[in-house]
């Protein structure tokens, strides 16, 4: 990936030496937890370990939740035998947070097979998280076999086409996309025309200081066409984004931490709590990543997120299982 | 997986008439036609192999899934041609190519992957 100048913003606020290109590298080490505010645009990072010097007013936001992704319950291979014991080990990090969460984003891949049961122990397990609210976009895992109907009865209720939907809380606007459904031969994730239109009536009235997060699994931005991670049509959904001082993307799919900050926009992907996939070009496929048994936990990961009003922007911070 | 290993056992012993077909191995020699009428696409590494296949008309295509995350097979054309479930590893979908033609496939769950069968 290129760096755009343009994206650069230089800025050292806190004095530790962590400019954007080190904040990039830091985030891209798996689950070291960096600590990440924007505040009305630029970007302040922190690593872990100053942690104590940020005011509480700056690190508690009034809005809390948590993006946990691809879980592939049904997934039994060597990558990890067990995904039902590290979803519970994430619920378990959720639930220890300083500052519960008041709901939970699901960024797809819920199910491996799409079968029933699969679901059924995802609900179970999430049943003993803190946040009881949870909305979710399906992954492509999610409408194997029924072309999404048994995601749409469980969790599409008031969604509109595919699943997509929006909604507000505390202000931030919340907008759910599904971007796995009808994909083409050799093609990416799609967002198509149906959803591109309700997302620009969707937005059409908001104001322009209406912080906006938008959700859906593939990744809206272009991490690495050749293994598919990546939306066809995304550059027109962002295009309708574009007046809005603050929008996050929160995506999932390519099983690690990733982020780019374009302007207005900051784009994020949370890790798994099943496997790890490898960083992009760094094997033959995009298949599942074996690491040491001792090591899973490390790599698997929740991701945190903190708004405050009248902040514009929201703190996005990862951390792994262990 | 045993469940699904004998039913795709069964289908291709319906398809193909011939008790014993899942290995690719064959205990005697069949008869030149026979052989010609059974070809296997290997799914691996997120890659169809081969990529593109000729068969002759009437040949039964079968694919397996060796990889450790699941695919599918589905005929790029509409109405689709063909278009298997989900195959989890080890499973197999089977297709008789009835008609000459070009056939482009892909797996639906990951579309970079693609592949077609040539019929002559």
């Amino acid at each position: 990936m290129s760096e755009k100048k343009k994206d650069e913003l230089l800025n050292d606020h806190n004095h530790d030496g962590v400019d954007r290109r080190g904040f990039l590298k830091c985030m891209a080490w798996a689950g070291t937890g960096a600590f990440c505010v924007m505040k009305g645009g630029v970007l302040n990072s922190y690593s872990l370990s100053r942690l104590s010097e940020i005011s509480a007013p700056d690190m508690m936001g009034e809005l809390s939740f948590v993006q946990i992704s691809d879980s592939h319950m049904g997934f039994n291979k060597p990558a990890n035998p067990d995904v039902a014991g590290t979803l519970k080990a994430a619920v378990d990090k959720i639930n220890a947070l300083s500052r519960a969460p008041e709901f939970m984003l699901h960024t797809g891949d819920i199910s491996h097979l799409s079968k029933p049961e699969e679901f059924d122990t995802v609900d179970q397990i999430l049943k003993s998280a803190t946040p009881k609210d949870v909305f979710y976009v399906p992954g492509e895992h999610d409408v194997l076999n029924d072309d999404g109907k048994q995601f749409m009865e469980r969790y599409g209720k008031g969604s509109k086409g595919a699943g997509w939907y929006s909604f507000e809380k505390k202000g931030v606007h919340f907008i759910g996309l599904v971007n796995v459904m009808n994909l083409k031969a050799g093609g990416l994730g799609t967002l198509g025309h149906d959803q591109l239109e309700w997302l620009e009536d969707d937005v059409k009235h908001l104001k322009h200081s209406t912080p906006i997060v938008v959700f859906a699994h593939i990744p809206l931005w272009s991490v690495y066409p050749q293994w598919g991670w990546g939306t066809d049509d995304s550059a027109q959904a962002l295009a309708y984004l574009k007046k809005f001082g603050s929008v996050t993307v929160l995506n999932g799919h390519i099983h690690q931490t990733m982020q780019k900050v374009e302007g207005n926009v900051t784009f994020h992907t949370a890790a798994s709590t099943a496997f790890p996939q490898p960083a992009p070009g760094k094997a033959d496929s995009p298949g599942p990543m074996k690491v040491p048994a001792e090591q899973l936990k490390s790599v698997l990961g929740i991701t945190d997120v903190n708004y405050k009003q009248g902040k514009q922007a929201l703190a996005v911070v990862d951390s792994s299982l262990a | 997986m045993r469940r699904s290993v004998s039913i795709a056992g069964l289908a291709a012993a319906l398809v193909l008439g011939t008790l014993g077909f899942g290995t690719g191995q064959k205990s005697h020699v069949a008869n030149a036609q026979e052989k010609m009428s059974m070809m296997e696409v290997k799914i691996d590494n997120f890659t169809f192999g081969p990529a593109a296949l000729t068969v002759s008309v009437g040949t039964t295509v079968t694919w397996i899934n060796k990889d450790d995350i699941p695919h599918t097979v589905v005929s790029t054309d509409d109405p689709k041609t063909f278009k298997s479930k989900v195959l989890d590893t080890d499973e197999k979908f089977s297709f008789t190519f009835s008609k000459a033609g070009t056939y482009p496939y892909f797996c639906s769950i990951h579309p970079k992957m693609t592949g077609k069968v040539i019929v002559q």
